[in-house]
């Protein structure tokens, strides 16, 4: 009789996941909690596991191209100006200024498109169902330039080794510039149904709390270390495909939680409008592609070569043995490092507030589990 | 070297001519067996050709074909690591501008550690490993770090045997644990000391280790897909 008069305080095991709306994709996470606090977490990943490492040893450089778009596939073209630029290091060829200025277009346009399916789908975690709509109907926008340069949406392609897939099309640069037009008003929009709202406010501020020290202990990257007032981007820090010659900014925040996550990323979907602005005026006429061979076969060695990712610090770490065949090709993606920060991130806070901090998170299980 | 190559080439000219036609030796090679994968020694013969054939290579430095032309690397920072560690220290190089030390085994988390401790370098970006079956030192261990400080990157490798349990980084660097579980699961390489060494990306009862490269791109643990997937086979 007695004992039903207490209640059960001992360690609750709650399962979340791999299919759970808010996790982005299969990620499995078993929650440790006393009541609706959280004492720890564990990460089950590797669902969507293909063995991406493996086949790109059994490809050739050009082969594998195509394979990188399918890690992050929301930013299919980050992904694939990271590969190239690896490959085109370890050739010791740059990609003419033309491509160069076209690779930095199409990558910003993606990292807006990457940005707003995140905001509209924390958004919809977050219980906020309208932004959704507006961010996927400008996302479709960025899509349909996509669509137009190269015929694919999601998994693009785009680049090859030594510069482009294709040249531009007619009216590519015009169809930019009204883009960028048409959405800086647009990110004030969402700023305005979301920044102030009461609700949003209380459900951001102060959770998840990763500060600037945690997230280099992590090797937390991207976002996340910038609303942790680390000003990092790889972007400045070592220019790549011609960012040094664009003026623009580094959004930083100080708190480090929910809510910075949030501002740093739509001030990045500004700064990535203003990069193509840039960018867009006066694209040098020239070739697309660089001096590379038919077969491409890079001398023995390695390089490693890291770009910024919509979600932090992509890394390719590329070893030759001379032949056509990469003998190694590591991919450090940022969602698989900044996933691992999850558990500090939770800890001590409540149920509700893991959907929150997942999504901040802005992690792809394509790219996790490679 | 140029004309250390000539005779190679005059030599050997079916690999170029090979090379001409390009892909058909690659794919067949692929799609059968690739566990006999090209390690020094057994590629030589085709590495030789290879500066030679593709327009790019004009751009890269002249060098012998089978291994990387690393040339030293001299910096204040390259010469403190040396005084350190003194004979710890394999070699200090760079390659198309980026800096590398080989150390010995052990010696690779103190250097880490030193690293981070005296010259900044707080970012772990990754840790990975390269497998080359056919050399006593089976594994490269690879671990890059990153200072915010300096804006410098360098990696830091070093050569281990089969079955040989490297320290862990996890007490240096936090980010190490998810990566060196990875290394684990994809090449088998256990750390020692680490809080949590279990698989991490396939599941717990796999067997084998994906990553190496006597391990065919076709094979799979057939035992663990039959119990579990309930399928005869998943290719």
């Amino acid at each position: 009789m007695p004992d039903a008069t207490f209640l059960d305080s001992t360690e609750l095991v709650l399962n979340m996941g791999p299919q759970h709306p808010s996790t982005h994709g299969v990620l499995r996470v078993i929650l440790k909690l006393d009541g609706e606090k959280v004492l720890g977490t564990d990460c089950v990943i590797g669902y969507l596991h293909r063995g991406v490492e493996k086949i790109a040893e059994n490809r050739t450089y050009a082969q594998f191209n195509p394979y990188v778009d399918r890690m992050d596939y929301v930013a299919a073209v980050s992904n694939g100006l990271g590969y190239c630029l690896a490959v085109e290091k370890l050739l010791n060829v740059e990609a003419p200024p033309r491509a160069q200025a076209v690779r930095v277009i199409l990558t910003e346009l993606n990292r807006i498109a990457s940005h707003l399916l995140w905001l509209g789908t924390h958004a919809l975690d977050i219980g906020a169902i309208t932004p959704v709509f507006y961010c996927l109907r400008e996302r479709e926008e960025a899509l349909k330039i996509f669509e137009k340069y190269c015929g694919a949406r999601l998994t693009t392609h785009a680049f090859r080794i030594g510069g482009l897939q294709y040249e531009t099309y007619d009216g590519f640069e015009q169809d930019v510039r009204d883009f960028c037009k048409m959405f800086l008003p647009k990110v004030d929009e969402y700023e305005e149904l979301l920044s102030n709202n009461r609700i949003w406010v209380a459900r951001l501020k102060n959770v998840g709390i990763l500060n600037g020290e945690e997230c280099k202990e992590y090797g937390v990257t991207g976002p996340v270390l910038r609303a942790a007032g680390v000003k990092w981007d790889v972007r400045k820090a070592q220019p790549y495909s011609g960012y040094e010659k664009y003026d623009f900014e580094i959004p930083t925040r100080q708190n480090g939680d929910t809510y910075d996550r949030y501002i740093v990323r739509m001030q990045e979907m500004r700064q990535s409008a203003r990069i193509m602005q840039q960018a867009v005026e006066g694209i040098a006429e020239g070739p697309i592609l660089g001096k590379i061979g038919k077969v491409i076969k890079p001398a023995v060695g390695e390089a490693y070569v890291s770009i910024e990712a919509p979600k932090g610090e992509l890394g390719y770490y590329v070893v030759s043995d001379g032949s056509t065949q990469p003998y190694r090709c590591r991919v450090r993606p940022p969602s698989y490092v900044n996933l691992q920060a999850l558990d500090r991130m939770v800890r001590g806070g409540l149920v509700a507030d893991v959907v929150a901090i997942i999504g901040t998170l802005d992690i792809v299980l394509g790219e996790i589990d490679r | 070297m140029a004309d250390e190559q000539k005779p190679e080439g005059s030599q050997a000219p079916p690999p170029s001519g090979g090379e001409a036609s390009g892909p058909p030796p690659k794919p067949a090679g692929d799609a059968a067996k690739p566990a006999v994968p090209k390690p020094p020694a057994a590629a030589d013969a085709a590495k030789t050709a290879a500066p030679k054939a593709p327009a790019a290579a004009h751009a890269a430095p002249p060098k012998p074909p089978a291994t990387m032309a690393a040339t030293p690397w001299t910096s204040e920072l390259a010469n403190e690591i040396k005084e350190r560690f003194g004979d710890r220290i394999v070699e200090t190089s760079t390659y198309l501008g980026q800096n590398f030390v080989v150390t010995k085994p052990d010696a690779a988390v103190p250097l880490l550690e030193y690293l981070k401790l005296d010259a900044d370098f707080d970012y772990l970006v990754d840790i990975t490993s390269v497998d080359w079956p056919k050399r006593p030192e089976r594994f490269d261990l690879v671990y890059i770090v990153y200072s915010h400080s300096r804006n410098e990157r360098i990696r830091i490798k070093t050569y281990i045997p089969e079955g040989y349990k490297p320290e862990t980084a996890v007490g240096v660097h936090l980010t190490a644990n998810w990566l060196e579980r990875e290394v684990f699961d994809m090449f088998g390489i256990e750390f020692a000391g680490h809080p949590d060494m279990r698989r991490i990306l396939l599941p717990e009862e796999w067997t084998g280790h994906p990553l190496r490269k006597d391990y065919n791109i076709l094979q799979q643990d057939d035992r663990w897909v039959q119990e579990n997937l309930g399928i005869e086979s998943g290719q």
